[in-house]
């Protein structure tokens, strides 16, 4: 059973596009990366799915239930971390955590302080004493106390130093190997092609490009880089070459296709060295965006 | 309706609570001291008022009132009452949910297991027994402040309770229209200004009745819907205007529930 079943979802605020005809589906204990810039429409997609807003057509299904007819029901076992945190100013930290556990109908006493001290929060200070990065870690606790099966987290790592942003990696793998789904929002892809099995490229409202990671590395171009006495640019004048740049013997370019023609080329040259590599998800995100 | 949430609204507006209550119990203690002067002095009084200007009379609801008696005094102060009253239940209304959304915590609470209308009723419900702690201190310090300065002037107790019966009315009818306001705009960025306009304003309309006259200003403002000198003059509600009163409060709060359950909540821009 899909996780998140998202079809045609359509959001209009007023004439300015949130996200158009989005659709796709995340399967139980993946970890979902859904990647675009800002103003995509990523935080649209989770507004919707949490019901903080309504869609405008399409709908969008949790653990198989429509999400506007059935929102209290699903948002028992989901984890939301927003990318901007906002709590009661006034609050203690504990207060806080105490009436985000008092939603749930399970203890979360024990796992609201194991978390807290993974993330080093002190839970007697007061909110508004909080710099941004401790204010984030609330939200980290508050997302996970009630161990949801699935997480959807927005951009969650802004505002974390890197060190925190290790422990935070490190709580989501552990709560996706306790079989908890993860949704992943964000516009490094660093850590999504760190953390993510699957991705998902939203560009200015709709999705431009949906499969799994290693696929989308594989069935992309490579990228070549020949070192070799006396080459020349000429030498790779193949089919589905593309950014072909020669200097000082040396040839790199981007090539989509059957990679043994470019071997075949390469045999009776004498390198001096060669490389074929993957692109990083970055590289294609880039040529979906160009 | 969900306990935590109630119990959280309720704890956040307490010091609040306080304030206003005490506020009220001190307009009514400081005016009602001036009560033995004013009642003695009646034909004085009646003289000076005289001297101004008919209009500004009929502003202050003077024309209308006895200040010699217990009761005709204490509506002139009971209007005052209803000023904070009205400033206080508004501020309630247009606040109930709207500061979460300014102060962005709407994320959290509704990303929460529990249904817009729960979070809806939890909160009016909270908000309502603030109010109703303000009103029993009303109460309880309107009669405390006519025992200690009415001397042996006599009032009826039945008027008296009529004009005390009709603060809940009036709190559910700032609280209702301040939160249908509040779910009708897009965004309250301030409270107060929202809050001080509907009370000031419904006011200064009441006011202004009383100059115009035949104007029919009365329809619009719960000051005059539930005018004090008007209730110490008859014995009785203005019928008519009370149920006009009410039905607009509860037209408000089911255009408030409507609104509510269909809002989209505004994100961080």
């Amino acid at each position: 059973m899909s996780v998140i079943e998202v079809t045609r979802l359509t959001k209009y605020y007023g004439k300015s596009r949130g996200i158009v005809d989005v659709s796709f589906r995340e399967e139980e204990a993946e970890i979902f990366g859904f990647i675009g810039p800002n103003g995509a429409g990523k935080s649209t997609t989770i507004r919707l799915l949490l019901s903080l807003i309504h869609p405008t057509s399409g709908s969008a299904k949790v653990f198989g239930k429509d999400v506007t007819a059935h929102g209290p029901e699903i948002r028992r076992d989901i984890g939301y971390l927003p990318s901007e945190v906002f709590y009661y100013e006034g609050m203690k930290v504990i207060d806080l955590l105490k009436y985000s556990a008092s939603f749930y109908d399970r203890d979360c006493t024990q796992r609201m302080h194991e978390l807290s001290e993974t993330m080093e929060l002190e839970l007697n200070r007061r909110i508004s004493d909080l710099s941004y990065g401790n204010k984030k870690k609330v939200g980290i606790v508050q997302g996970l106390l009630h161990s949801p099966k699935l997480l959807l987290l927005d951009e969650p790592t802004s505002g974390l130093d890197p060190l925190m942003q290790r422990k935070f990696f490190d709580l989501i793998r552990e709560e996706n190997a306790r079989g908890a789904t993860v949704f992943f929002s964000s516009h490094i892809l660093g850590e999504v092609q760190r953390l993510c099995t699957r991705v998902a490229i939203i560009r200015e409202g709709s999705i431009v490009e949906s499969s799994d990671i290693r696929t989308l590395q594989q069935n992309n171009y490579k990228k070549v880089r020949v070192t070799a006495a006396g080459l020349q640019a000429g030498s790779f004048d193949l089919p589905g070459v593309t950014n072909l740049q020669a200097e000082n013997g040396m040839v790199h370019f981007f090539f989509k296709g059957d990679i043994n023609a470019v071997l075949q080329r390469l045999n009776g040259v004498r390198v001096e060295d060669v490389t074929i590599e993957e692109p990083t998800l970055e590289e294609i995100f880039m040529h979906y965006y160009e | 309706m969900s306990a935590n949430i109630y119990a959280h609204e309720f704890r956040a507006r307490l010091r609040s609570v306080i304030i206003w209550s005490l506020s009220v119990t001190a307009i009514l203690f400081f005016y009602f001291s001036f009560f033995s002067v004013f009642a003695d002095q009646a034909a004085l009084m009646n003289q000076m008022l005289e001297r101004f200007p008919p209009q500004m009379r009929a502003a202050f609801g003077l024309d209308a009132m006895d200040l010699s008696t217990v009761l005709g005094f204490y509506s002139f102060i009971f209007l005052f009452v209803q000023l904070c009253l009205a400033i206080q239940a508004g501020n309630y209304g247009f606040g109930l949910v709207s500061i979460e959304e300014s102060e962005l915590t709407a994320d959290f609470l509704l990303s929460k297991p529990v249904s817009r209308r729960q979070v809806l009723t939890s909160k009016l419900l909270a908000a309502l027994t603030s109010l109703t702690i303000t009103n029993a201190v009303v109460w309880a310090s309107s009669y405390a402040s006519i025992a200690v300065f009415r001397g042996d002037r006599e009032y009826d107790p039945r008027t008296l309770l009529l004009l005390l019966l009709s603060v809940v009315i009036f709190q559910l009818f700032f609280l209702s229209v301040g939160l249908v306001v509040s779910v009708l705009v897009k965004r309250v960025r301030s409270v107060t200004p929202y809050s001080l306009g509907l009370g000031f304003g419904a006011y200064v309309l009441s006011a202004f009745s009383g100059i115009l006259g035949e104007v029919k200003l009365e329809l619009i403002t719960p000051f005059k819907h539930l005018d004090p000198a008007g209730i110490v003059r008859d014995g009785a509600y203005d019928t008519p205007l009370v149920l006009l009163n009410a039905t607009v409060t509860v037209v408000s709060l089911a255009a408030a529930y409507w609104l509510y359950l269909r809002r989209d909540i505004p994100a961080v821009s």
